[in-house]
């Protein structure tokens, strides 16, 4: 049994939290709506079609498998001893929520928001994989996520395994992360990363000499109108996830809701002040990839900052998404046409590491070895979760080829895997261009 | 090398888990988390590596 208390809410805490819960799909549909309008048209109605795929087979995957291994803090888990110390490891609960009352009590309240926050972590890749990436793979790839990478990870992070219990071991109050910047972020990006390797590039994005072609996204408005979405769905998940993993009083949701909105409101102004320096004037799709990226780099320590800090922490994240999707895509021959593994990773992994640098974590005066716990988390995001999810899909990839044929990807996603194109009534009427 | 790769990712992880694990909170902990650290950032850079030769390979 794991040595973290259970926590404890009172019913109004409880209420609320189920409140803050119940927004939290407004960032699905957010994503959604993002990664579609980043996609090409041919490819719009099998990008939402994939997306309501991906959250319905997260949800049943996670229920029926996941919370088996993830659990929660208090209740029964695989404890290791090694040096004197024990290590919880895997959570030992059984499969299909058998044993849990489903009820507002902080275990129900875990399950509910896992229940999203899995989906959120597997709509991640949709992004990286637009254009290419077969339905049935997504699937089966979201199966393997949600099933195992996804719950072993929250385990160690949210469900009082080893990573949250580092505090016992001198190293600050363990690794910190109370909106999931590490479990629903870096994990979502990772495996983005992983999935542009085994899928490869769209068929026309890299000349012989290995230069990028710009294939714009079909509908910025969507785009943007996704990051509405996004804000406020993020604003439930910090929120809950402050509550329910990082121990916070229901009253500090205002000081979580206002540092989330000014973290995206700086990171999405920022970078839309770098890319008018950069292109000459504001770069609209990546301004919109700028404001999902802060409110990325919030999730992890919006409980603990100082209203000024999370504005910088935003900012950090506005300047560092246009270099980074620049430098994945020019450098290191990556095609991510959402940006998923910049705005997701990238800026995850920088809110991580501003909790340590940018708030004292919530003990006053700070701890020694917060930062250390921190970089502990990070490593284990690189050293586990990226060989895992890769060699998972790299093995799914051998047994269910997961890239469409040729002839789908020329064709487009939409007639080739559902018969049928998002706008059928869409034509271009030359006479329109004909100067009366 | 992409194999090679992964591989340091996993052994630089291991280098962090086990000085987390077996060593009290001193200075030579901290060097080995770091060492570990710095591990898993070799191993990175051989897996990016790999797939820009892959690549290249395919054309």
């Amino acid at each position: 049994v794991t040595s973290l208390p259970v926590p404890s809410l009172s019913e109004a805490s409880s209420t609320l939290c189920v409140f803050l819960i119940l927004l939290v799909p407004l960032a699905g549909a957010g994503l959604a709506l993002a990664n579609t309008g980043l996609g090409r048209s041919r490819s719009a109605a099998h990008a939402m079609l994939a997306s309501l795929c991906v959250l319905a087979v997260a949800a049943i995957v996670y229920v029926a498998f996941g919370f088996s291994w993830q659990g929660a803090a208090g209740r029964s888990a695989h404890v290791l001893a090694v040096g004197g110390k024990t290590w919880n490891w895997l959570a030992a609960e059984p499969f299909f929520l058998r044993g849990v009352r489903l009820d507002l009590s902080p275990v129900s309240l875990v399950i509910l928001l896992q229940i999203f926050s899995v989906g959120l972590a597997g709509l991640v890749p949709l992004s990286s994989g637009a254009d290419r990436w077969r339905l049935g793979a997504t699937c089966a790839s979201t199966a393997l996520l949600a099933g195992w990478t996804y719950p072993v990870f929250a385990h160690w992070v949210w469900g009082g395994g080893w990573l949250a219990q580092l505090g016992a071991n001198g190293l600050g109050r363990g690794f910190v992360d109370g909106g999931g910047s590490s479990t629903i972020q870096v994990l979502g990006g990772l495996t983005a990363l992983s999935l542009t390797w085994i899928l490869g590039s769209r068929r026309g994005k890299y000349s012989a000499d290995g230069m990028p072609a710009a294939i714009p996204g079909h509908n910025v408005v969507l785009v943007l109108l996704g990051c509405i979405f996004a804000w406020l769905g993020w604003l439930g998940l910090n929120s809950a996830g402050a509550i329910l993993f990082t121990g916070a009083e229901a009253s500090r949701v205002v000081l979580v809701v206002v540092n989330t909105t000014l973290s995206a409101a700086a990171s999405g102004l920022t970078t839309a002040a770098v890319t008018r320096v950069r292109f000459g004037r504001p770069d609209a799709s990546l301004s919109a990839n700028g404001w999902i990226a802060g409110l990325v780099a919030s999730s992890a320590g919006a409980a603990f900052f100082k209203p000024p800090a999370a504005i910088l922490v935003g900012a950090v994240a506005g300047v560092l998404i246009p270099f980074a999707i620049d430098f994945f895509e020019f450098r290191l021959a990556v095609d991510d046409p959402g940006g998923a593994v910049s705005v997701h990773g990238i800026a995850g992994l920088w809110g991580l590491l501003a909790v340590s640098l940018l708030s004292d974590a919530g003990v006053p005066g700070g701890m020694p070895g917060q930062g250390l716990a921190q970089l502990v988390g990070i490593a284990t995001l690189l050293g586990f979760v990226l060989p895992v999810t890769y060699g998972l899909n790299w093995l799914l990839d051998r047994v269910y080829r997961q890239r469409v044929d040729r002839e789908g990807e020329g064709q487009g996603m939409d007639l080739y895997e559902l018969g049928a194109g998002a706008y059928p009534e869409f034509a271009v009427h030359s006479d329109e261009f004909i100067p009366r | 090398m992409n194999l090679a790769g992964f591989l340091l990712l996993v052994a630089g992880w291991g280098l962090v888990v086990s000085a987390v694990a077996l060593l009290p909170f001193t200075v030579v902990r901290v060097v080995f988390i770091l060492a570990g650290a710095f591990v898993e950032l070799l191993g990175l850079a051989l897996v990016i590596r790999a797939h820009l030769v892959l690549k290249v390979e395919k054309g």
